[in-house]
């Protein structure tokens, strides 16, 4: 078997090869991007870097993120309707969809229900045989979206008509859909594979209907991917898309200043000066759907106080942290939630940074001589550059106000593990970066009462009934207007309890050569290329 | 000769045993946890955690996840990856030509400009080239080849435009992996340009990756051959009247080479280390930057793998080192 395997694989290369020897005039972007893909089948992952070469390029949902927005629009789904008490959801697929024609696979058939049946099915069902096609497989985000215990049942209406019907109202459902996990698969292709007992290739030569064809990959090389000529959207602009894999930012800047490739993703915030000063180059940017914090154990003495947490705030100069960590590449944040996002709160007030009155209300709140420890992670985040340095500044500013810092951090892992333990000592720095555009993602994942628990994400311990209270209405209202009023109330609550301390936002940055037209950031920090142009 | 290898070979198994004890046992000590990391930010629930953990079999004992993996490896399997799903000896092969062909590369500098410098250091010693092998040697020995990398990147590929930043071919060229060396696949693909540029993308990661084993090699032969100009059998050479070229190259060289192979042999060990960061650098897909993913990934089963085949090479290069001796020096062979 996996001599034959081995074979089928060769062959695709030698005649994948064959094809794109043909000499033509072909347009081709070349991408450095910053990683591996684990593998090309989305739902078994949840690496931005992997859905960059698997979910974007080869394949569509049913409904999808507008360009540089977080707005849910149609898209493999021609339409959709929700029922009035939030329970259904029927999709009307779109007609006339090809899936890709390879030199491994040729349709026979379009798209149709049973590809929307599969591609959800497998995930959620463990006694479906595609559940484990590989051994050990999970589908992460299936589960922490919480869509095994939202959906009830999914149904065929009929050929091109398919009925969701959830548990219980959840508005954030539509923009779970759009999510990469939910990557709309073909159903006679996975036939085709088990047939041919060779499963496991739904993982390496994927098969979508998405604006690109997947032609090849060379492990931590070269992925390529080829224009799809039937595609149902806007075609691509280019013929070919390279992506050129240089895991080394101060690497991918040499090489796009030296024109080996056209656009790079996460230059180190050491070089961005220079690179807009770079006459070659264009450096798009734009705020991340993201946020920095520390979060206060406030099940801990003294940091169940309110008042304690919020003279603490008062005594961080978050603009000198910004300028300096950020190196500008930021902005200070008031709230939870990012100002990208809808329903945010700009009439909320940030505690202002005043060391004398920190001082005082200290004082007032019978707290002197407070040592705490500040937690610092160990690695860089899109959301965060260096936090050692910023637990370093907060350790200074503290200072001044009588207050003993002590400066911790463990690996990565265990400083995920160890920051959900109950009992914590001392505040955590970390962040979050959205998902799937919806408030509720941010909200009530790192503050509900629901995520203060073992294995949830809520790091402060924080448990408002009210504030939760508010998150759950908003989950069960349809109404974006009427959503929008209840996330903004929410989010005064949050200031008034000051659970964390809310850092930064950071800015995400593309540099690009000036021969690339077209390309538009996402603020959800996914990168695609459908849209972009290359001049010769 | 036979009885020797054999006596060789079976020091390999304890070896390889204990490896696999090793290479087990590290990647578990390293804190951090495979699972944890998998849902990063957001955290698992205690229950999704167990289910992960079982499927992954790490809800186990450490003695029974141990004998599970050595059952397998006597089965020829040594695990699947957590992260891509392939069989880690899949990945290997595909990755391991890459790093051959520029350990192989890097090697052959180190040994070629290293021995004849080192000779020439030997003969003219104290002299202004032997201050200057020597000085510039000892520089070689101690660069950080991070910063090395970066410092020939910015300046013959970024300044001067000589070199490609990095990878093995320009992404213009397109054939499938036959041998999986880019060199002798260029040359197969025929298409135009291709071997040129394959090569031309070898040059800064071979200097990058020979200057250590360079040094080192340089600095082991000027000592063997001092040693060696000394004694008495080289001044008897010489006070026969044989010509200095024959009395350097064929009685001291021969006998200063013994050590110098040796040095070259174990340099395999420190190109593999090498090899680590300077494919970081060069965006080059090979076993050390694989490795080094791995780790930071807590891919068990691709360390666990991956340490052991390295190891494995090692150990049959140091072999094939000891069975070199033999051709250059007889005695060792009836030893």
């Amino acid at each position: 078997m996996k001599l034959s395997a081995f074979v089928t694989t060769s062959l695709i290369a030698i005649a994948s090869a064959a094809a794109f020897a043909a000499p033509a005039a072909a347009k081709t972007l070349i991408y450095c991007s910053e990683g591996s893909p684990e593998g090309f089948d989305p739902a078994a992952y949840t690496a931005g870097t992997t859905f960059d070469a698997s979910s974007r390029p080869v394949f569509n949902r049913l409904v999808e993120f507008k360009d540089g927005s977080t707005e849910v629009q149609p898209a493999l789904a021609e339409s959709y309707e929700i029922s009035d008490d939030g329970l259904t959801y029927t999709f009307k697929l779109r007609p006339g969809v090809k899936f890709h024609t390879t030199d491994y696979f040729t349709p026979t058939r379009e798209l149709n229900a049973d590809d929307v049946l599969f591609s959800f099915m497998r995930q959620g069902d463990a006694n479906d045989p595609w559940n484990q096609y590989i051994p050990g497989l999970t589908f992460e985000y299936y589960n922490s979206m919480e869509m095994a215990s939202s959906i009830k049942s999914i149904e065929k209406v009929d050929d091109l008509t398919v009925k969701f019907t959830l548990n219980a109202p959840n508005a954030p459902f539509l923009a779970n859909l759009a999510m990469d996990f939910a990557s709309i698969q073909s159903k006679e292709y996975a036939d085709q594979l088990d047939k041919a007992g060779t499963k496991e290739n739904l993982n390496s030569a994927p098969i979508g209907t998405g604006p690109f064809k997947f032609v090849a990959y060379q492990k931590d090389a070269v992925i390529r991917f080829s224009k799809n000529p039937d595609y149902w959207g806007t075609p691509a602009k280019v013929d070919d898309l390279v992506f050129a894999i240089t895991t080394d930012a101060a690497v991918r800047l040499q090489k796009l200043q030296a024109g080996e490739c056209h656009i790079m993703p996460y230059p180190a915030p050491a070089d961005i000066e220079a690179l807009k000063a770079d006459q070659n180059l264009t450096v798009m940017e734009q705020p991340g759907l993201n946020v920095a914090y520390v979060a206060y154990n406030t099940e801990v003495a003294p940091f169940d106080k309110p008042e304690v947490r919020k003279a603490l705030n008062m005594a961080v100069n978050k603009q000198a942290i910004v300028d300096a960590v950020f190196q500008g590449m930021g902005e200070v944040a008031k709230n939870p939630i990012p100002p990208t996002m809808w329903s945010y709160n700009d009439a909320v007030t940030d505690e202002t940074y005043d060391p004398e009155a920190a001082k005082a209300a200290l004082e007032a709140a019978g707290v002197t001589d407070l040592s705490m420890k500040i937690w610092a992670m160990p690695v860089q985040r899109p959301y965060m550059p260096n936090a050692r340095r910023v637990a370093e500044m907060m350790q200074e500013d503290l200072s001044k106000v009588g207050v003993n810092v002590e400066i911790v951090s463990y690996e990565w892992g265990e400083y995920l593990k160890k920051s959900m333990e109950p009992n914590r000592d001392g505040a955590v720095i970390l962040g979050w970066t959205g998902d799937n555009g919806d408030p509720d993602n941010f909200l009530s994942v790192l503050l509900s009462c629901a995520g203060a628990k073992e294995g949830g994400a809520n790091r402060a311990f924080w448990c408002n009934e009210e504030f939760s209270g508010l998150l759950e209405q908003a989950k069960q209202a349809s109404d974006p207007a009427e959503r929008t009023k209840l996330y903004e109330q929410a989010q005064v609550i949050f200031k008034d309890q000051a659970p964390w301390a809310t850092l930064a936002h950071s800015t995400v940055v593309m540099p690009m050569s000036k021969k690339v037209t077209g390309y538009v950031m996402s603020p959800l920090g996914t990168h695609k290329f459908d849209t972009v142009d290359v001049a010769e | 000769m036979i009885r020797f290898i054999l006596g060789r070979i079976a020091y390999l198994v304890p070896t390889l045993i204990g490896i696999t004890i090793v290479a087990f046992g590290f990647v578990r000590v390293l804190p951090g946890d495979p699972v944890l990391l998998m849902a990063g930010e957001r955290g698992m629930s205690p229950e999704r955690y167990a289910q992960v953990s079982e499927q992954l079999g790490f809800d186990r004992s450490l003695p029974a996840q141990y004998l599970e993996y050595v059952w397998r490896l006597l089965h020829g399997d040594l695990g699947t990856s957590l992260v891509t799903k392939k069989p880690v000896l899949t990945e290997f092969l595909a990755l391991f030509p890459a790093t051959v062909e520029l350990a192989l590369c890097a090697i052959l500098l180190a040994a070629l400009i290293g021995v004849p410098a080192g000779v020439l250091a030997a003969i003219k010693r104290g002299s202004w080239f032997d201050q200057l092998t020597m000085g510039t040697a000892l520089v070689g020995y101690s660069m950080p080849i991070f910063w090395w990398g970066l410092l020939l990147i910015i300046f013959f590929s970024g300044i001067l435009g000589w070199t490609p930043v990095s990878g093995r071919i320009s992404l213009l060229y397109f054939f499938p992996p036959v041998t999986g060396f880019m060199l002798i696949d260029s040359l197969l693909s025929g298409q135009d340009g291709a071997f040129a540029s394959a090569a031309s993308h070898l040059i800064l990661p071979t200097i990058v990756l020979a200057t250590i084993p360079l040094a080192v090699i340089a600095r082991q032969t000027r000592s063997a051959m001092l040693e060696v100009l000394g004694e008495d059998y080289v001044r008897t050479a010489r006070a026969k009247g044989l010509a200095p070229r024959r009395v350097v190259g064929l009685h001291a060289l021969r006998n200063a080479l013994i050590p110098v192979v040796t040095t070259i042999g174990l340099q395999i060990g420190v190109l593999m280390a090498g090899a680590i960061l300077t494919e970081t650098i060069f965006s080059w897909p090979g076993i050390g930057k694989w490795m080094v993913e791995s780790i930071s990934r807590r891919d068990y089963p691709v360390v666990q793998g991956g340490l052991l085949l390295i190891a494995l090479i090692v150990m049959v290069v140091n072999l094939l080192v000891d069975l070199l001796y033999g051709l250059i020096n007889p005695r060792i062979r009836h030893r």
